[in-house]
């Protein structure tokens, strides 16, 4: 039955000369968490200024823009507007979450092509405070992302999809539910550390395994959590970054893959498009798993963390299990995955992947606090959007790792 | 007036009839209904009865309150003609469908429109 599509580029060599060239030269979160009051722009446009800011740099000096949003689909319009600007490269590309990480390789190609100097990356979400929520944009969903041959099944998208997956990973390789819990658990861990996480009260396996049921295999702490937040990142030519003050971190890698959009569409459930979008961004960076310090992935539900462990290569298809178990991506593990707390623990307003982006700079940069690794050269961050639809993986390093 | 892939399969089951498109280039079977083939990219795409056997290739049980109807389930099938489809199992509890369970579909109807279901195939029959 399972049916991958085929790929006919090899998108790693024609990418390859576009390694390091680009560097994100500022980021910066606002209103995570809780922002009663705030609406989508505001929590955006306060993220986008304090990354300009952050980069050295005015609004002014902002000619090429990234941006999408789940509520509108004109959205770079309205931010344009907002934040005054003028830019010579504009891009609304929306595949869900993992946009924002999917905004890197073409700005790469406008900035390296000279059709603009500075681009920001930029999302705000008051989905768990606007008064238009959460449960409005599904209900308006329903009718602008019709998927007629899933909802007459009732199936509460996007959680069911994802059980799913958790289903039959769990039926083909054994995984358990206590090793889906220990991803809840080491994001908890990671959020501990974190003043900016959301949830950060203590968390064990049992209460994973007890709280409230939603769709089996997974109960509520399996799921992300439903905040407000804004993130945005500036991204710059390498030599530019050099000269401004914060230490550049540079895209080593990026590539992004889309397989289908319904989950009952999807090829393998046990195997997402990470697969492909990882294995052309390590080569783009000329990488493996084993090079990388630190996996910011996008953990919208425990399954997430666990699919692409495997499929970014860190572990063999069906041993992710294996490989989170026993605290080994919580602090002091073998490998340390969502170091902010993820989306499980810090913040997930929609969509995360700007936020996974925001937390790898900030380790690679050494100002990540409590949380700070010690070794800090190399990132893997991977970006999830629809139901497993679209993958999209960066590879991101310091100075050392040109 | 023209018909789209969806528009067709629905009057199809509105009328108690499971169909699914069959390839007329490289003979395999499509769901979701579409314009165009996705193995080989033919259009023409040609309408046959499901044969309805399938196995559940996998299975969620949703949690929803009592006054709301209870628990409910909701499966991937796998047909034996080598397509998915989402649907749901009925004729046992949501907990009890299972992965590899055989299942057969039959058209039953939601808001007065046809929508094809699946129960187990009983023990010893078609597998
Ligand atoms: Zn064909």
């Amino acid at each position: 039955m399972s049916r991958i599509p085929p790929s006919h580029l090899d998108a790693a060599a024609v990418n390859r000369g576009l390694r390091g060239r680009v560097a994100i030269a500022g980021a910066a979160t606002y209103g995570c968490g809780e922002a009663p009051g705030m609406d989508d722009m505001t929590l955006l446009v306060r993220a986008a200024q304090a990354a300009v800011a952050d980069a050295g740099l005015t609004m002014q000096d902002i000619d090429g823009l990234a941006t999408c949003s789940v509520n509108a689909s004109m959205w770079p319009m309205p931010v344009i507007e907002h934040l005054g600007i003028n830019p010579t490269y504009v891009d609304g590309t929306m595949i869900g979450g993992s946009s924002f990480i999917a905004h890197l390789l073409p700005a790469i190609r406008a900035l390296e092509a000279g059709q603009c100097k500075a681009v920001l990356v930029c999302y705000g979400s008051a989905q768990r405070s606007a008064t238009f929520g959460r449960k409005e944009s599904i209900a308006a969903r329903r009718f602008l992302d019709p998927q007629p041959y899933e909802f007459p099944y009732e199936p509460v998208l996007p959680v069911t999809a994802y059980a799913l997956a958790a289903a039959r990973h769990m039926h083909e390789f054994g995984t358990t539910r206590r090793q889906l819990a220990e991803v809840a658990v080491a994001a908890r861990a990671w959020a501990q550390k974190n003043p900016e996480a959301f949830m950060r009260d203590p968390l064990s396996i049992d209460e994973v395994l007890a709280a409230r049921p939603i769709a089996s295999p997974l109960t509520v702490r399996d799921c992300c959590l439903v905040t407000d937040g804004g993130g945005a990142i500036v991204l710059t030519r390498a030599e530019r970054a050099r000269d401004l003050p914060r230490p550049p971190v540079y895209v080593l890698g990026n590539a992004t893959a889309v397989w289908h959009r319904q989950i009952s569409c999807m090829p393998d459930l046990t195997t997402t498009a990470a697969a492909q979008s990882g294995a052309q961004a390590f080569a783009m960076a000329g990488m493996r798993a084993a090079d990388m310090d630190m996996a910011q992935v996008y953990d919208a539900f425990t399954i997430n963390t666990i699919l692409f462990l495997e499929d970014l290569g860190f572990c063999a298809k069906g041993e992710g299990g294996a490989f989170v178990q026993d605290g080994g991506i919580a602090p002091g593990g073998r490998l340390a995955v969502n170091t902010n707390g993820g989306g499980l623990s810090c913040v997930h307003p929609g969509m995360y992947g700007i936020f996974a982006l925001i937390e790898a700079v900030r380790q690679l940069r050494g100002e990540a606090g409590a949380r700070q690794l010690p070794i800090h050269r190399t990132a893997v961050v991977h970006g999830n959007g629809g139901t497993l639809s679209s993958q999209s993986t960066a590879i991101l390093g310091t100075f050392d790792t040109l | 007036m023209q018909m789209s892939a969806q528009t067709h399969y629905q009057a199809e089951l509105d009328a108690g009839r499971f169909c699914i498109q069959q390839c007329p280039a490289c003979e395999r079977h499509v769901f979701a209904p579409r314009e165009l083939c996705p193995h080989c990219g033919a259009g023409g795409l040609r309408w046959v009865r499901a044969s309805g056997l399938g196995t559940v290739y996998s299975t969620s049980t949703i949690a929803r309150k009592q006054d709301a109807g209870g628990n409910h389930n909701v499966a991937l099938i796998d047909l034996d003609e080598g397509v998915r489809m989402m649907s749901r199992v009925e004729g046992l509890v949501p907990e009890a469908v299972t992965i590899g369970l055989r299942v057969q579909a039959h058209v039953g109807q939601k808001d007065g429109r046809g929508l094809v279901l699946f129960t187990p195939v009983a023990q010893g029959g078609a597998a």
